[in-house]
């Protein structure tokens, strides 16, 4: 509904922007009573004001809150969004900043047209379908603050969970704790063979006992983890092989080919110290 | 045309890459070898591919194809100095290079040729 003279609207918010903004931050300052501790006074009267400056420029251009005229107002909009939800603000809280104006500025709309209810009506209307335009555009750029936060932590989860531990000179293990998937085992993979270049080892042990369930993906990607890291020079040692998961990997029919394979962390840094030409012997043969 | 040496060293030969390998280049390589493997009686020879950072389907194959060739050949091939993501490649390419030993750098593929028969792991079941 794009109206030929959308500055009706912009108009009465220009000549009564004092009182309208005194009328905002009062009634914030009521809703927002639980929040004190975490926005000041201040900084909300800087907020409101600078908003509704951006919002009667952009009202005298447009009424169509998704067109460029509109751009500096969604951009502080923005900024307060992803500022709460950081602070911890619930969406709603987030989205009343916005929609706490609909209030004070339809009281001066309807004095100020009061004769005119044809012209109310419209600017009523215009004054809704902007509001509620940004309104939306606050909760959206509050979700996607705390996807931005969501995905952060998963990016760190995936850091800690691949932790490539040098157990002996030439030996390196990767002891792998959770579910095994396609973009997991990408890092895994990589961060393996970047160690083995690293420290130079000839020997890799991957100790899948903290891994819940091996299925032929998971197997899948163990076997290419492997092959990668023979072509590299290193040889491979998969351990912690629970019985469960045995029947499993047989009954899957899995064939795990040449791969060294053996039942706990001790027995495959046996092989691993044999394969690099060392031996453990008791201090006093005697005993 | 640009080719990559072959150096001789007692018994073996030494390939070193380290210029970008195109498919013309791996086929002269592979020719090259093949003539010094035989009029050198070599019984080892060591491609450090160290500096190679990308390889295609045609550069895998080639790789194995020199392997198998020199085992024919009576010559047994170490290919060193595999880099991660060439590696990653590889196997996701399918080439896993079954029958070709591999050591992490030019020395320890050195100390490989060295010793007579590979008894190392199951894969040297297939060769």
């Amino acid at each position: 509904m794009a109206s030929p003279q959308p500055s009706r609207l912009a108009e009465v918010v220009g000549r009564s922007e004092q009182p309208i903004l005194q009328e905002w931050l009062r009634l914030q300052s009521e809703s927002l009573s639980r929040r004190r501790d975490l926005v000041s006074d201040t900084d909300l009267g800087e907020q409101c004001r600078g908003f509704l400056a951006a919002f009667r420029k952009a009202a005298a251009q447009s009424i169509d809150a998704r067109s460029g005229a509109w751009d500096e107002a969604r951009g502080i909009l923005a900024d307060i969004s992803t500022a709460r939800a950081g602070q911890g603000f619930t969406p709603s809280e987030t989205a009343s900043f916005v929609f706490s104006l609909k209030q004070p500025l339809f009281l001066r709309l309807r004095q100020e047209l009061a004769g005119d209810a044809a012209a109310l009506a419209d600017a009523a209307w215009e004054a809704t379908a902007i509001l509620d335009g940004l309104g939306l555009y606050t909760t959206e750029v509050y979700q996607k603050g705390r996807e931005a936060v969501i995905a952060r932590q998963q990016e760190e989860l995936l850091e800690l969970s691949t932790p490539v531990v040098q157990l002996w000179k030439n030996v390196v293990a990767l002891p792998l704790i959770g579910t095994l998937d396609s973009a997991r085992t990408q890092v895994v993979m990589e961060s393996l063979l970047q160690q083995i270049v690293n420290s130079g080892a000839a020997v890799a042990i991957i100790d899948i006992t903290g891994v819940p369930t091996v299925d032929t993906l998971v197997a899948q990607h163990l076997l290419k983890t492997v092959a990668a890291a023979r072509l590299m020079g290193a040889e491979c040692i998969i351990s912690g092989i629970r019985p469960q998961i045995a029947q499993t990997i047989v009954h899957l029919g899995v064939n795990l080919g040449d791969v060294i394979t053996k039942a706990s962390l001790a027995d495959a840094l046996a092989v691993a110290l044999e394969r690099t030409g060392l031996t453990v012997v008791p201090i006093d043969p005697a005993r | 045309m640009e080719r990559i040496p072959v150096l001789r060293m007692g018994s073996f030969l030494l390939v070193t890459i380290q210029v970008d390998m195109h498919d013309r280049l791996a086929l002269a390589l592979q020719d090259d070898l093949m003539g010094q493997i035989r009029a050198a009686g070599t019984t080892g020879v060591l491609l450090d591919i160290s500096a190679l950072d990308v390889v295609d389907s045609f550069i895998g194959r080639t790789i194995g194809n020199i392997a198998a060739m020199a085992r024919i050949l009576g010559a047994e091939t170490v290919v060193t100095g595999m880099r991660p993501a060439v590696a990653i490649t590889l196997v996701e390419l399918g080439l896993s290079l079954e029958g070709v030993r591999t050591a992490l750098d030019v020395a320890r593929g050195m100390e490989m040729l060295g010793r007579p028969a590979p008894p190392r792991s199951g894969r040297a079941r297939h060769s």
